[in-house]
């Protein structure tokens, strides 16, 4: 059971279909994300887990509306945020959105903080930008946010140098939730930290997403950040999603062999294993996909149709769980 | 070897995929690449090819006589001819034809910015990556001899060595070349400073590599981009400065047709003969033109984040 | 009987900084015995990095002995130095940074065989690059390929390919796999393994992930601020950490499991600085089991059991 079932409700708050985004350079196409479906109801977290390269970022700045254009552009699908398709707004509308409706968490807290600037005016700034507030109004509400993350109010005229990574990262998300946004998009928001500090960063996060009952996409590389926040999970291979889920159920009975894959790459510190069971073969190049399922080349469970016909359709595994494999569709028989 | 290998490695090399065994290309190929690209660049480059065609044939282009070289060819009794016809870049007050000159000129120029950059940079690199690489009191000695040859005008400099070592060719690109040294220095020291910091600085260290391989193997191939850009803006600069130089008359000596010494002869005859002080100038102003074009280039091909 | 091939005495490693010396490694001792691994584990700052580069000498130690085959290597000179460099080598973390970029894959994998003297002819070069390459999975079609055409996993193939070309009995292995993907990781960490098994290597094996430690190591030791606070055969430190910092650190790691539920220890602070630390428990100051003589006493590395030990005033044999 997702853990705020309370405050979740039927709404779907964002619903991408089919979205493909591409990088498009001279040497050729850049085939970052593909035909990606996602969809995610308010209050909810989903996290978005995948290796380097399967277009978690790309993702995440395309629903910002930030993919660096050029080279990056939407070439197709739909980005539905609450009634609303994020690619048909003109870039003046995406402004009013990002930071006030959306805000987005990256992984290096240094490099997304002006060194200049004392924290607490970083996250008036923000609140200015969005809310009929006057200033001193602005930096009261900075202060309040700070300490909602922990940080005293004494500390809330000092400079990011002045923090260590675990604090500056507080201070990130404090700007991000400053307008108290519907949707949060966190990328990869604890890799930078130590496990001691990730693990305070993590219970923060849970706590500010209940009070503020806020959607949250959490990119990760990381399963076990899954387990611990999440309420869904979507595995990304190659640009697309290829199994998606509730955590629970796809945790439990992960379906795609990538999916398969990554459970087994991990050491697992609860018991002993002789030797890894790691897949096999690197990522695809996104410049030159493989044919038919991008998965196939490092596949050890694939079928001869699998080098053709890239699959297209989810196939149910249960009532929350859907995975994108020719193996378990009836065309081919099944598994 | 080993019973079961860990990876198959049949997936395709990085960005470009090719299947087959390669032949050595560095990264020298891709800075060409993105180089060609440039079309500032390639108009500088195929201008400096020019030149260097023009001065490499220059004894076809201008013969010698039985007396006098091809530049000192001298028709007392056609002085001054408007460009056009016969000399197509006209002739001076000693009836001398221009273009015989400028391409003899070229060899000249071409010759002394080789020189000069090879002089400086070959100290300068030295002095810069001893610096960088020995911190310290080796560091300190190297950068004050640095600060205190930046703290002499260069005119006052290259005038002080010409007059110790007399007017001509020679001393005047030790004089420019002395000049260009700290350049170098500080731009290699810079760029040590931040290679040394690596991890493959440790890495050769930690297989038994000596100081002499870390730095010749290591270090300098990776502050060459800075390194090559310098040498090619710098390489305008000693031609500049010795045209300067040879116009203030402390550098070559007539009758040899240096450009800039060519533009100081013709001084006296500017208001009545324009086409004397032209083409030297306007020779001067290519070269220059065309080696910043292409240490531009250099500059964005060897670092492409640079530019937008 | 196992035999010892690293020891490291009272070893020290201490910067000068302006605001006081900066207590690195502070007062270690550990052996790794022929063909096993220890595992040093430790977050960012706590000196596992320093460790291992002050037990090859590529720093040099305040204080302390590094004694490998009955021998204290700091005291070699030179010649021996060299010598040495042949039988103790490093992986190093940044598969970017620790290759140089203006070299071609062979070239790097060849130089430790250049500088040390071990091909006869360029033919002879040329042979053992190829099978060093072969060795650590690398397709001989990539011998001339430059490492920045490459992807992480790969590049860190070829740093291991120049770490066994002395064909070393000891490795120091400095968070090989940490900015790798899983799925590559995992391919990583199994060919060192069969390398270890194939060789009879010895490894220190530096990781701030304690599931890549458990998976590699024989023993392991927990390093704070400069210290070792426990050290343990590799199973039972997992069962029963005893050390409090210990027990926060495995309770802080997220388990990719969504059916095993484990009491969190939130630690509260940041790692406190290493300048000038002040007497006492290092950990004191975010001990959530601290008392009044850890403040100013500072506890030793005691023998608890046959396997281990811990310095914490509170745990006893």
């Amino acid at each position: 059971m997702p853990e705020n079932t309370a405050q979740a409700s039927n709404e779907a708050l964002l619903d991408i279909q089919d979205l493909s985004i591409h990088y498009i350079t001279e040497d050729g196409t850049v085939r970052a994300v593909n035909n990606l479906n996602l969809s995610l109801k308010r209050g909810e977290t989903i996290g978005l887990v995948g290796e380097t390269g399967a277009g978690k970022t790309t993702t995440a700045l395309g629903i910002m509306r930030l993919v660096p254009d050029p080279p990056g552009k939407i070439v197709g699908g739909r980005i539905n945020f609450a009634g609303e398709d994020l690619t048909q707004k003109s870039d003046a509308a995406m402004r009013n959105v990002r930071g006030k409706r959306i805000s987005m968490i990256f992984q290096d807290p240094m490099t997304s903080l002006n060194p200049v600037i004392p924290v607490r005016d970083q996250i008036a700034e923000v609140i200015l930008l969005h809310e009929k507030v006057s200033a001193a109004e602005a930096l009261a509400k900075a202060e309040e946010m700070l300490l909602k993350v922990g940080i005293r109010s004494e500390r809330a005229r000092e400079y990011p140098h002045q923090f260590s990574g675990g604090m500056r990262q507080r201070v990130v998300i404090a700007i991000a939730l400053a307008c108290n946004p519907e949707l949060l998009i966190s990328d990869e928001p604890t890799t930078a930290l130590d496990v001691t500090i990730q693990a305070q960063v993590l219970e923060l996060m849970k706590n500010l997403k209940r009070e503020f009952n806020t959607s949250m996409i959490m990119i990760t590389h990381d399963l076990g950040i899954v387990a611990d926040i999440c309420d869904k999970v979507a595995i990304m291979y190659a640009g697309s999603v290829v199994e998606i889920g509730d955590k629970y159920d796809l945790f439990r009975n992960p379906k795609h062999p990538y999916t398969i894959g990554l459970f087994n790459s991990l050491p697992d510190i609860e018991k002993d294993e002789d030797s890894l069971k790691p897949i096999k073969g690197f990522m695809p190049d996104p410049m030159d996909l493989p044919s038919g399922c991008p998965f196939h080349p490092r596949c050890d469970v694939a079928k001869p149709i699998c080098m053709q016909a890239a699959p297209s359709e989810y196939v149910n595994v249960s009532e929350n769980h859907r995975v994108k494999c020719l193996l378990f569709s009836d065309t081919t028989g099944g598994e | 070897m080993l019973t079961n290998k860990v990876a198959v490695d049949e997936a395709p090399v990085g960005v470009n995929a090719d299947a087959k065994p390669r032949k050595k290309r560095s990264q020298m190929h891709d800075v060409w690449k993105r180089f060609r690209k440039s079309r500032t660049a390639m108009f500088g480059l195929f201008i400096i090819i020019a030149l260097i065609i023009l001065a490499l044939s220059a004894e076809i282009l201008a013969p010698a006589d039985a007396i006098n070289p091809g530049y000192d060819i001298q028709d007392l009794g056609n002085t001054f001819a408007p460009p056009g016809g016969e000399h197509i870049f006209g002739t001076d007050n000693f009836g001398r034809d221009i273009f015989a000159r400028i391409a003899h000129g070229a060899r000249i120029s071409l010759y002394v910015g080789f020189v000069v950059v090879s002089i400086s940079m070959v100290t300068g690199v030295t002095l810069g990556a001893l610096s960088g690489y020995y911190s310290g009191i080796i560091d300190n000695v190297i950068m004050r001899i640095i600060d205190i040859l930046l703290a002499i005008p260069f005119l006052l400099l290259a005038v002080s060595i010409v007059a110790a070592l007399g007017p001509g060719l020679r001393n005047v690109m030790i004089a420019v070349g002395v000049a260009g040294i700290p350049g170098y220095a500080r731009i290699v020291r810079a760029s040590v400073l931040s290679v040394r910091e690596q991890e493959f600085i440790e890495a050769a260290r930690s297989v038994g590599a000596n100081n002499f391989r870390i730095i010749t193997r290591h270090i300098l191939p990776n502050c060459m981009a800075p390194i090559i850009v310098q040498a090619t803006m710098g390489m305008a600069g000693a031609i500049l400065s010795a045209a300067a130089l040879s116009f203030i008359g402390l550098g070559i000596q007539p009758p040899q047709p240096e450009w800039g010494a060519m533009l100081a002869e013709s001084r006296r005859f500017m208001r009545d003969h324009w086409h004397m002080v032209m083409f030297p100038g306007v020779a001067i102003a290519t070269v220059i033109f065309g080696l910043n074009m292409i240490g531009d280039g250099l500059r964005d091909a060897f670092d492409p984040r640079l530019k937008k | 009987m196992p035999e010892k091939l690293l020891e490291v005495k009272n070893l020290k490693k201490y910067y000068k900084t302006k605001r006081g010396p900066l207590h690195a490694v502070d007062d270690i001792d550990f052996t790794i015995n022929r063909g096993e691994t220890l595992g040093l584990v430790g977050e960012s700052g706590c000196g596992k990095s320093t460790t291992g580069r002050v037990v090859l000498r590529l720093v040099d130690a305040t204080a302390g002995e590094v004694i490998f085959s009955g021998e204290n290597i700091l005291n070699y000179d030179k010649n021996k130095m060299r010598n040495f460099r042949e039988h103790a080598q490093i992986v190093f973390q940044d598969p970017f940074a620790s290759l140089n970029p203006r070299m071609s894959v062979s070239e790097i994998i060849a130089e430790p065989l250049i500088i040390n003297k071990k091909a006869s002819s360029k033919q002879d070069l040329h042979k053992q690059v190829l099978q060093l390459m072969d060795t650590v999975g690398l397709a001989a079609r990539l011998e001339n390929v430059y490492p920045h055409e490459l992807d992480g996993g790969r590049r860190q193939r070829i740093g291991i390919a120049r770490s066994l070309a002395l064909k070393p009995s000891f490795i120091v292995q400095d968070e090989p796999v940490s900015a790798l993907d899983v799925s590559i990781q995992a391919q990583i960490l199994n060919l060192m393994d069969e390398l270890q098994k194939e060789m009879k290597l010895t490894y220190l094996f530096i990781s701030h992930d304690l599931g890549v430690i458990k998976h590699v190591s024989t023993n392991i030791a927990v390093m704070y601020l400069g210290k070792i606070v426990e050290m343990s055969d590799y199973a039972s430190i997992f069962k029963d950490p005893l050390h409090p910092y210990t027990k926060a650190l495995l309770s802080a790691i997220p388990v990719p499991n969504v059916d095993v539920h484990r009491e969190r220890i939130i630690l509260e602070g940041d790692v406190p600085s290493p300048i000038s630390p002040p007497p006492g428990c290092r950990f004191y100051g975010r001990c959530f089991m601290r008392q009044d003589v850890c403040k100013d006493q500072d506890p030793v590395l005691n023998q608890i059991s046959e396997t281990r030990k811990v310095a914490c005033h509170l745990v006893k044999k």
